[in-house]
């Protein structure tokens, strides 16, 4: 799933300040599952934000609603925003961008969009795949470097292990786990092929993917 | 004589570092420099060292070239990527800066500039690569150079790693990608280094056994805790713990450590990290005399 984050209640106040009626719109996909865009949240921010608002005035409407996914079409289509001059978007970078495109009014993020990750207990969350266009996974242990290794290299562990966790203090180094997993997997011996240098035109050039350019784009 | 020829002529090589100014005044390290004149092969030039933005390497390297020393200009893929990697060591072999030392760096966000991004476009080993593709006529993409560099390249090591195993993989990693010698890590148990050098010497690889003296207990407690792959053995530490003059006893640990370890590896390479006037007093304690 992708994983976001609450931004400060700060941020989000000054950014839809100067708004008279604000929806926050959740999304229940992604969002929902990550604690951070689903029914409950979307419930708690509003009532954080009109107490906030009414503290510093001057005074903003807050109202919240649901959408399934924000970065489809079909749900998006249902969003009705009479009478609101603003939205906070309780989804990802993609679900405000995509509500962007579609709305004439402005689209303001509460969440800040961490990571493509998994769940590793109760709320929390460990980054996994950072959309490379080029998985590597297969060779790596299906540990990925470029994303668990804070350097993103492809050969190694760097000089900066410390008892096998990285230099930046928080996280385990991702090149010994491979190292390790590889070994445990009987394929130690693939270790010495990897290392190829990235092919980051694949990322470069991928702003689009239409397996059927026939049927039109996504408007 | 360069780094390249001494090595090739077996001599007992002996190599420091200096670091660039944070501005253009480079008065310091051209005196640091001129401290170590005669008694070291070729002066390591750090690469914004610690992730901490500093006078340009390359330009740095040039100052030494042309005050006669042969300096190592270490290259590192945080900055830069693979274009501006290329371009920087042309640009250093135009003006006869062919020594190279080849890392990955450390993070932006141990450095100064911690809001910098971070490029790792290259990792050692493939900036080793990329050093042997320049010397053989061609850029990383197989397009022909006009002018052929001829770059003699080396790499780090760390013997004292934890875990090791992925550490000696990469090692050979480097090996196989070129590297014609190795600068070391710190190390401090000379049980472990030998062990480390019959790794290396299965491998052909030259190596230059990494020095950082000791000034006091703390200083090695520190570095312990927070330097990665460090092990300063705590006998050593009870030593200079015990010790009225702690900095003659981190002078004469160094020494020892370098009269044990010189038949079984290539040389040292002597870290100052801020006290260059200790490089001479350590070799004339270990018996070093002037580099030919």
């Amino acid at each position: 799933m992708i994983v976001m984050r609450l931004k400060p209640i700060a941020e989000i106040r000054e950014m839809v300040s100067r708004h008279r009626r604000v929806l926050l719109v959740g999304c229940n996909t992604c969002a929902a599952v990550s604690l951070a865009g689903g029914e409950t949240e979307v419930e708690t921010l509003v009532q954080t934000l009109r107490l906030a608002s009414a503290q510093f005035g001057p005074a903003t409407e807050f109202s919240g609603g649901m959408l399934q996914r924000q970065c489809e079409p079909e749900f998006v289509e249902k969003l009705d925003l009479e009478g609101f001059d603003a939205v906070l978007s309780l989804g990802c970078g993609a679900g405000v961008a995509f509500l962007s495109e579609n709305e004439g009014i402005p689209i303001y993020p509460a969440l800040d969009t961490l990571f493509i990750g998994a769940a590793k207990g109760l709320g929390s969350w460990q980054a996994e795949c950072s959309a490379c266009g080029k998985c590597v996974l297969g060779e790596t242990a299906g540990i990925c470097p470029t994303t668990r290794c804070a350097k993103g290299i492809m050969n190694g562990p760097c000089g900066g292990v410390k008892d096998g966790r990285c230099e930046l203090g928080d996280r385990d180094c991702a090149w010994v786990q491979i190292y390790d997993r590889l070994e445990a997997q009987g394929r130690g011996d693939q270790f010495d092929g990897l290392g190829d240098t990235k092919d980051n035109s694949v990322n470069s050039m991928t702003c689009e993917w239409d397996m059927n350019p026939q049927a039109g784009g996504s408007k | 004589m360069s780094l390249k020829e001494a090595l090739a002529r077996g001599e007992f090589i002996v190599t420091s570092e200096v670091g660039p100014p944070k501005g253009i005044d480079i008065a310091e390290m051209m005196q640091a420099a001129r401290m170590m004149k005669n008694r070291v092969h070729a002066l390591n030039v750090t690469d914004n060292q610690a992730a901490v933005m500093r006078l340009s390497t390359i330009a740095a390297c040039i100052h030494l070239k042309q005050a006669g020393f042969d300096p190592v200009l270490q290259v590192t893929g945080r900055d830069r990527n693979r274009i501006g990697i290329q371009s920087d060591l042309l640009g250093a072999a135009s003006f006869g800066v062919t020594t190279v030392l080849a890392l990955t760096g450390d993070h932006t966000v141990v450095g100064d500039h911690k809001e910098a991004k971070p490029v790792f476009d290259l990792d050692s080993v493939q900036i080793l690569e990329t050093v042997a593709a320049l010397n053989s006529g061609t850029d990383l993409m197989g397009n022909e150079l006009h002018g052929t560099p001829d770059f003699f390249a080396g790499a780090v090591v760390t013997p004292d790693a934890n875990p090791i195993r992925p550490q000696l993989a990469k090692f050979d990693k480097k090996v196989r990608a070129g590297a014609q010698y190795f600068q070391t890590q710190a190390v401090y148990n000379a049980e472990t280094f030998l062990g480390f050098m019959e790794h290396a010497r299965c491998r052909g690889a030259k190596v230059l056994a990494g020095i950082v003296v000791l000034r006091s207990a703390g200083m090695a407690r520190f570095m312990n805790k927070n330097i990665p792959g460090i092990a300063v053995p705590p006998e050593l530490i009870r030593e200079l713990e015990n010790s009225a003059n702690p900095e003659q006893t981190g002078i004469e640990i160094a020494a020892r450590f370098i009269r044990e370890t010189r038949e079984y590896c290539d040389g040292v390479h002597i870290m100052a990290v801020g006290a260059d006037h200790l490089v001479p007093l350590v070799l004339d304690a270990a018996g070093i005399g002037e580099v030919g």
